[in-house]
């Protein structure tokens, strides 16, 4: 997909962020686009959950500007960023392992029928969504959360973020805590995600799932995006490790002097 | 229908959703659970059958009466309504250790405000209110200040004992002389209307069973809810046909006939707080604060106010549970509530299947407690004075059994390590001496005479069911983590 095709569906133009004294984020740019799978690396430290954490509104941002859908809003906390249609799945998930699929996915937005739950259109509900991101491998919307694999809870934290017609998901180390099957099936469902049109943001250590699924990449260094390229087959593993680590692999990349600014 | 399975083996869509929910896939359903540690109340049911089945041996024609049957369904029913109130907190994870003198501070209210000349609706009333205040004053400082329940309900132990003692003097009570709280334990339903109220419980509890197959768009196989409430009816006809036989003594001048007030108004007040728990949103945020609280919050659940809410609704179902234990006795003094009756509730809770670590619960699980706890001492009672071990041998042999079998399983452990490790010596040693000491003193103790009508042996026994339980509860939560 292009990026001519289609504007950004959320921009972050020149964010600033401080702790103090310490500066975290230096006027970061960031673009997700719809139907694209954007990757966000950088090492420890760099500054990708400060940036996470502006967008999604839990830290206000020093300066700068977030524009969604071209149109610039001000994201006061987690309600305001899930109203407009931004989803985070936070590293631990936040599931209830006592309750079901069904229960997790509708937890604190349960349907009601004459007030009560409503559990056969919650049922159908998560079976379609369930279905749409071709889930294949949760044998019953009933089963417990408990007796679910790592990958399989990933799916589930994945399904609950775009069951509420979320337009942004940004997922955080998805992959981290999975064996290499269950990672390709996260993976796989990343991309399912990016071909039903949501932007899709993925934040990893992992320069081999970046690659695989990625379209775009920033990576951050020290607290400023040092490049904003878009992944291509000849692009190899150790320019992003490169980008990460030192700021710039060849020509691409920010300089040392700015760096030290 | 949950069906919970490790799901690790050949997937496909949804494929356990599309099988009919049928004999065999309960049976599956229920081996895959005990399988992965999760007992549920299977240990509650099987520790009322062996009891019935050890006092029904012991002392036939004194345990297995139909005046010992209502006695004890009347002696448990305190126990259990408190229990109910405890399983609230216990599923967010938190503990009531103040519930029985919640229930015995609004008891008290009730009654002064009888004595006083109040009507009933006005008495019922403040007492309500009190019970649901001492609640919210509970939970205001767990949810709020975010003190540790345990503490705060320790120091209401203290603090409500206080009031008790203040409203009620020291070494006085206050007699209750209101029918209808007097009746509530004491009077029955004449036979006939214990039949009307049975059949018409059956009926609902069918009825109920039939919609929730027609709203899962029949899920469970015909033949599984024919099984359910077949089930439910052999137990409940046969209650009735117990307790509608006269059990006066035989001299007394009038006959005692059929099923106490409590059974009806137990059954009641579970299936309105089962309801709460299952069908309501409210009662969905309940489990999820109890497994999960900073997913829920991260959920937009206001998690403070469940917590407070909780609170409450445990000082208000106390609070019911104080007025069955001032009809058990028709008065109050400065003890009901206290004594053996406050951990009792929360052993019932807990031996019933609720899990102490939160959000694993049902409020059946209080009542099967509550009923493995009031046999206990109803049993021992009549048991009275014994010479329990008087043949010592299929003690010991049972002993030796258990020791043979453990043995063998750590050695079958060890089998694919090559060395004998310290930690495998220490076990079998701890577990010889285990064997050898409790054998000796079976043969020490073999012709002494213990009174198991004892206070003291009696509390022994509840509080080792109560470790079990808890130790259960435990255990699995170890294995599934």
């Amino acid at each position: 997909m292009s990026e001519k095709s289609a504007g950004p569906i959320l921009e972050v133009v020149g964010i600033n962020k401080s702790f103090g004294p310490v500066r975290v984020l230096h006027d970061v740019n960031f673009r997700v686009y719809p139907g694209q799978v954007t990757a966000l690396i950088g090492d420890n430290g760099a500054g990708k959950t400060t940036l996470v954490k502006c967008i999604t509104g839990i830290y206000p941002a020093d300066s700068g500007e977030f524009r969604f859908e071209g149109k610039p809003v001000i994201i006061h906390g987690p309600r305001d960023a899930a109203a407009l249609g931004l989803e985070v799945v936070y590293q631990d998930l936040a599931l209830c392992e006592n309750l079901d699929v069904v229960q997790n996915l509708f937890l604190g937005r349960e349907r009601l029928r004459r007030g009560l739950l409503d559990e056969p259109s919650m049922e159908a509900a998560t079976r379609e969504t369930l279905a749409s991101l071709s889930v294949r491998t949760v044998k019953s919307v009933r089963q417990m959360v408990s007796s679910l694999s790592g990958g399989q809870r990933q799916t589930v934290a994945i399904a609950k973020a775009v069951l509420w017609n979320s337009k942004v998901v940004l997922l955080d180390e998805p992959t981290a805590a999975l064996g290499v099957a269950q990672t390709k099936q996260v993976l796989d469902l990343v991309r399912r995600l990016a071909a039903q049109g949501l932007g899709v943001v993925l934040i990893s250590h992992n320069m081999n799932d970046v690659l695989q699924v990625s379209d775009r990449v920033s990576a951050m260094y020290l607290g400023r995006v040092a490049a904003d390229v878009p992944v291509t087959a000849d692009t190899r593993r150790e320019f992003l490790v490169e980008l990460i680590t030192a700021g710039r692999s060849g020509d691409v990349g920010i300089t040392n002097s700015e760096v030290s600014e | 229908m949950t069906s919970e399975r490790v799901s690790s083996e050949a997937a496909s869509d949804f494929a356990l959703d599309s099988v009919q929910h049928n004999f065999r896939t309960a049976v599956e359903d229920f081996r895959s659970r005990v399988k992965s540690g999760d007992l549920g109340s299977l240990p509650a049911i099987l520790a009322i059958v062996v009891l019935v089945t050890v006092f029904g041996l012991a002392r036939p024609d004194s345990f297995l009466t139909a005046l010992n049957f209502s006695n004890f369904l009347e002696q448990a029913a305190a126990v259990i309504v408190i229990a109910l109130a405890v399983t609230f907190v216990l599923l967010l994870g938190d503990i009531d250790l103040a519930a029985g003198y919640t229930a015995g501070v609004s008891a008290a209210v009730l009654a002064i405000r009888l004595q006083a000349g109040w009507s009933l609706p006005m008495a019922v009333l403040l007492s309500a209110v009190v019970a649901v205040s001492l609640g919210l004053w509970t939970g205001t400082l767990v949810a709020k200040l975010g003190i540790p329940s345990f503490v705060v309900t320790l120091a209401n132990f203290l603090i409500f004992q206080g009031i008790l003692l203040i409203l009620v003097k020291d070494g006085g009570s206050v007699r209750i002389d209101n029918p209808v709280i007097t009746g509530i334990v004491g009077d029955n339903l004449n036979p006939t209307w214990s039949w009307v109220v049975a059949l018409l419980g059956l009926g609902a509890y069918g009825a109920a069973q039939l919609s929730r197959r027609r709203r899962s768009d029949g899920a469970t196989s015909l033949a599984l809810v024919v099984a359910r409430v077949g089930l439910a009816a052999v137990l409940i006809v046969g209650m009735v046909l117990v307790l509608n036989k006269n059990r006066a003594f035989a001299s007394a001048a009038s006959e005692i006939r059929g099923m106490p007030y409590v059974i009806p108004l137990v059954l009641v007040i579970v299936l309105i707080l089962t309801f709460v728990l299952n069908r309501t949103r409210y009662g969905r945020h309940l489990f999820a604060v109890g497994g999960n609280s900073e997913a829920a919050r991260r959920a937009g659940i206001n998690v403070t106010r469940v917590r407070l809410s909780a609170f409450a609704i445990c000082g208000l179902v106390a609070g019911i549970g104080g007025a069955f234990l001032a009809s058990r006795v028709n008065s109050i003094d400065p003890k009901t509530g206290g004594n053996d009756t406050l951990l009792l509730a929360v052993g019932a809770a807990v031996v019933g299947g609720t899990s102490l670590f939160g959000g694993k619960g049902r409020m059946v699980n209080a009542v099967l407690g509550g009923l493995v706890l009031a046999l206990i001492p109803n049993g021992l009672g009549l048991v009275g004075k014994a010479v329990p071990f008087g043949t010592v041998w299929p003690f010991i042999a049972v002993i030796a059994l258990f020791f043979g079998l453990y043995a063998v399983g750590l050695l079958r452990s060890r089998a694919s390590g090559a060395s004998i490790s310290s930690e495998f010596a220490t076990r079998l040693l701890t577990a010889t001496v285990f064997a050898v000491g409790v054998s000796t003193i079976l043969v020490r103790y073999s012709d002494t005479e213990i009174d198991f009508s004892s206070s003291g042996v009696k509390f022994i026994c509840s509080g080792m069911a109560l470790l079990l339980a808890a130790s259960v509860d435990a255990i699995t939560r170890r294995r599934t983590a």
